[in-house]
């Protein structure tokens, strides 16, 4: 008996809205966050994150509803991220009901954000999102950088070298996306979480490229992650958390069924 | 209509805890408050809290909250959550050593890091916070785990652990490399270090439970 590793389900939402459509016989509005967040706890999600990726700056209200009225119905953790720039964003967040807000693109630019957030909030709230994609060359020693804007823009900032650094200025969790892998259904990019996950004391989330329940249980097994965060294999109904879970059980992973 | 109050001193979100509380009790009136006559008035209190131990101390001092706090928790069924039990105690190790409201005896300690799992053949180091869905073995009978299986899970967030003084204050313990105590009892206290709030059935069986409960052990 000990603590289990967690399967998240992540909901990208735009303006209000669930985005690449959810697809269960039994639910009248796919696009209802609110509905999806239901079905998820159902099923046995550990924890639920919506993504945020409204573009617009007006739009961005929106998914403080979303998050009331979720943590009025659903009572399992809930993250929230995407646009998370100042310690009023984390603010309104929490106050809406989420539990921890994921920090991306606001920490690469300004890493104190991170440490005032963490001080101001406690670190068991922020989650830093780390976006790596591979720079070394076949044959060299790997190696990942951070990348911005949807893995597009370099930074030059080594992966496993800023995962430690934002543990140092207070993340309580890592959110760790392959871009290589990001969209892939090939699975997670093992040797970069294995290699961030050693790296830091603090929980790992792994994120980006699974297409089947063998990935999630590897991510758990060869890539020490501690807990697996997945969107489209449970958004297109693929798999439903609980299959996901009873699987990962019968690999002898310690879940909450 | 039965109040239970919420007490609000600014540390954290107050409204998952309101909402699970609602979501349970219907016909309960539910009062985030951090107003003296309110919680006076209350017949029941839940007393959450997250962050940091000094920042505790100092935001329930700043809201003239700690003489309440430690007189209302004499006489009616009391709900500590997270810090909120962990400020029960007389002192804490976080933040150079802080003291608590000494309601309990006993004191919080930190989680070594490295923390080596003692139940792994390859001495795994444990992640610190300890984050997550673990179980939680009940070591007495109370009102409080009526309905709830013995081992069931719940969800905690915490890097300090509750050090009672006296084993006759445990109600529950989960295990982390090591047994550590999750849940206090003492008369009219109960106080969990995990978050019934963000427990889905097993933890709002718990608050349902708390709001039935009478106050006596």
């Amino acid at each position: 008996m000990s603590l289990a590793k967690r399967i998240i389900p992540c909901l990208d939402v735009d303006q209000g809205r669930v985005v690449k459509g959810v697809q269960f016989v039994d639910i009248r509005d796919a696009g209802d966050p609110v509905e999806v967040a239901r079905r998820y706890d159902d099923e046995g999600a550990d924890e639920i994150t919506f993504l945020d990726i409204t573009a617009s700056h007006e739009g961005r209200d929106t998914i403080v509803h979303v998050v009331e009225q979720v943590a009025s119905q659903v009572f399992i953790p809930l993250t929230v991220g995407g646009g998370i720039r100042e310690v009023a964003d984390v603010r309104r967040m929490l106050n809406a009901g989420a539990d921890k807000v994921a920090i991306n693109t606001a920490a690469v630019f300004n890493p104190e954000f991170v440490r005032e957030a963490s001080e101001r909030f406690g670190s068991q709230c922020i989650v830093v999102a780390v976006d790596a994609k591979r720079v070394s060359a076949e044959g060299e020693p790997l190696r990942w950088e951070i990348f911005t804007h949807g893995g597009r823009k370099p930074t030059g900032i080594d992966a496993i070298e800023w995962s430690q650094k934002m543990v140092e200025y207070g993340a309580g969790e890592i959110l760790l996306t392959s871009m290589d892998r990001d969209g892939t259904k090939q699975g997670f990019n093992l040797p970069l979480n294995k290699a961030v996950s050693e790296a830091v004391s603090v929980p790992l989330i792994a994120s980006g490229g699974v297409g089947n329940l063998q990935h999630l249980a590897d991510g758990v097994l060869k890539g020490g992650a501690d807990a697996v965060l997945a969107a489209s294999i449970f958004h297109f109904a693929e798999y439903t958390v609980g299959e996901a879970k009873a699987f990962m059980a019968e690999q002898g992973i310690e879940v909450r069924l | 209509m039965s109040t239970v109050a919420v007490i609000d001193y600014g540390m954290g979100n107050l409204r998952s805890v309101s909402k699970a509380l609602e979501h349970v009790a219907p016909d309960l009136n539910v009062v985030v408050t951090d107003d003296a006559d309110t919680i006076r008035g209350a017949e029941r209190i839940v007393f959450p809290g997250v962050g940091a131990m000094r920042d505790c101390m100092a935001e329930l001092e700043r809201h003239n909250l700690s003489e309440l706090v430690k007189e209302v928790a004499t006489d009616r069924p009391f709900l500590g959550i997270c810090l909120g039990m962990q400020l029960l105690l007389d002192r804490s190790e976080e933040n150079e050593g802080t003291a608590g409201l000494g309601i309990l005896p006993g004191e919080v300690k930190q989680f070594p890091n490295p923390l080596i799992d003692a139940d792994d053949a390859n001495g795994e180091r444990l992640k610190i916070p300890h984050m997550g869905w673990n179980q939680v073995a009940q070591q007495i009978d109370h009102p409080m785990w009526s309905e709830i299986a013995d081992q069931s899970r719940f969800y905690f967030v915490h890097s300090y652990y509750a050090e009672p003084k006296t084993p006759d204050e445990i109600a529950a313990s989960s295990r982390y490399g090591f047994d550590f105590t999750c849940a206090l009892y003492r008369d009219n206290i109960f106080a969990t270090q995990f978050h019934p709030e963000k427990s889905q059935h097993a933890g709002l069986q718990l608050l349902k439970n708390f709001t039935q409960w009478n106050g006596r052990s």
